[in-house]
């Protein structure tokens, strides 16, 4: 069954488009039930959580930076630690800094903004480190809800696809195309220092 | 007519105003487009930088920006940094005449006083954020404003490559710095 027939004519398209993009509502980023089960729930919620999507597209383009074997490296050791983080905030449920956000932005938006040539090893250690404690972050408020593991997964699999997209845009990348991946790191960079400001400011 | 009626839905029809990452986003984009002083001095980093050209076309519009979020995170914590207003002023004023002037300093000189301006900026706009906003969406349309003006600026100075281009980026280099100018002198009266 077709349930999104594309419009022919040029001006139905435009009135297509304008419609579809006044669709979405605004949405929460936690604990979104999505109707279609807790996978999807997870997905959503990565997908609606900026600060954690903007992260890992920074590791992935850290990582393409890195070279392929790096960005193969970090593309599965990446969701892994989520998922294990994730599965570990599940069981503790002990809270984490609500610095962690910023902080992760800051070093990822920085490692790419200087071009680092940190080598296979550090990007995965990077790519652990920030994939367990994010993942953890994530674990601790699904815990109220039935299907965190499988939520989890969600998330992960998001994760990986972004972190997949990421690295595959940086990936030898020269000349000015290199430039632009290392200014959107420094972007990166300053969106996780006001959120430090922003989130000292309101605790 | 189709575009008319679909797009009539879409008006805001709360009176009261909106929170949440829409709003900031969009609060956030719009802040940095919200003053002439910043405006001017932020295009002026554009230009500045494609007279420099590489690796200052670059380097200027990122150090900008990341000095600027470190001048905004100490806005936000309460710190205080004197005579903001006026080193904004001063930012336009100076970056003005290095372009009016074409002015060609180390790479490390133009660096600090890229930074340095950065700072006053913002920290006058993370003294400014609204309360109650999203931190995020509005810190993510702040810095990407802040970088299409770098944009703007970089754009604007790609007629350097033509010898009329080099004239009236000059001149634009000196409408600037009388802007920059006003703006001092307004703060500091």
């Amino acid at each position: 069954m077709n349930f999104f027939p594309r419009p022919k004519s040029r001006l139905r398209r435009l009135a297509f488009l304008f419609f579809v993009i006044g669709l979405p509502a605004r949405a929460g980023a936690h604990l979104v039930t999505s109707g279609l089960g807790p996978v999807y729930d997870g997905m959503e919620h990565m997908l609606l959580s900026p600060d954690q999507w903007i992260m890992v597209a920074g590791l992935g383009l850290l990582a393409g930076l890195n070279g392929a074997a790096a960005g193969r490296a970090a593309l599965f050791s990446f969701p892994c630690a989520w998922f294990a983080g994730g599965g570990t905030g599940h069981l503790i449920h002990l809270p984490l800094p609500l610095l962690i956000p910023g902080v992760a932005l800051l070093v990822v938006g920085g490692l790419v903004a200087a071009d680092l040539k940190a080598g296979r090893k550090i990007v995965v250690a990077v790519a652990v480190v920030l994939g367990f404690l994010q993942g953890y972050l994530n674990g601790v408020p699904p815990g109220a809800v039935d299907g965190a593991p499988l939520a989890l997964l969600g998330a992960s699999v998001v994760a990986f696809v972004i972190l997949a997209l990421g690295a595959g845009l940086a990936v030898n990348v020269e000349g000015w195309r290199r430039i632009v991946v290392r200014v959107a790191g420094s972007w990166m960079a300053a969106i996780g220092i006001l959120l430090l400001g922003w989130t000292i400011r309101k605790s | 007519m189709v575009i008319a009626v679909v797009l009539f839905p879409l008006a805001p029809a709360q009176a009261h105003v909106q929170r949440g990452g829409a709003t900031g986003f969009t609060t956030g984009f719009y802040h940095p487009w919200s003053g002439w002083d910043h405006i001017l001095a932020m295009v002026a980093v554009g230009v500045w930088g494609v007279q420099l050209g590489r690796p200052a076309i670059w380097l200027l519009p990122v150090t900008f920006p990341v000095i600027m979020s470190i001048g905004g995170f100490l806005g936000l914590i309460g710190c205080p940094l004197p005579g903001t207003e006026v080193g904004i002023g001063l930012s336009a004023l100076l970056l003005g005449l290095m372009v009016a002037a074409e002015a060609r300093p180390p790479l490390w000189v133009a660096i600090l006083m890229v930074g340095i301006f950065g700072l006053y900026h913002g920290h006058a706009h993370g003294t400014e954020l609204p309360p109650n906003e999203d931190g995020l969406s509005y810190s993510i349309g702040f810095v990407m404003a802040t970088g299409c003006l770098h944009g703007v600026g970089i754009t604007l100075g790609l007629v350097h490559r033509w010898k009329t281009g080099t004239i009236v980026l000059r001149i634009a280099g000196m409408v600037i710095a009388l802007g920059g100018a006003f703006f001092t002198w307004r703060a500091m009266l």
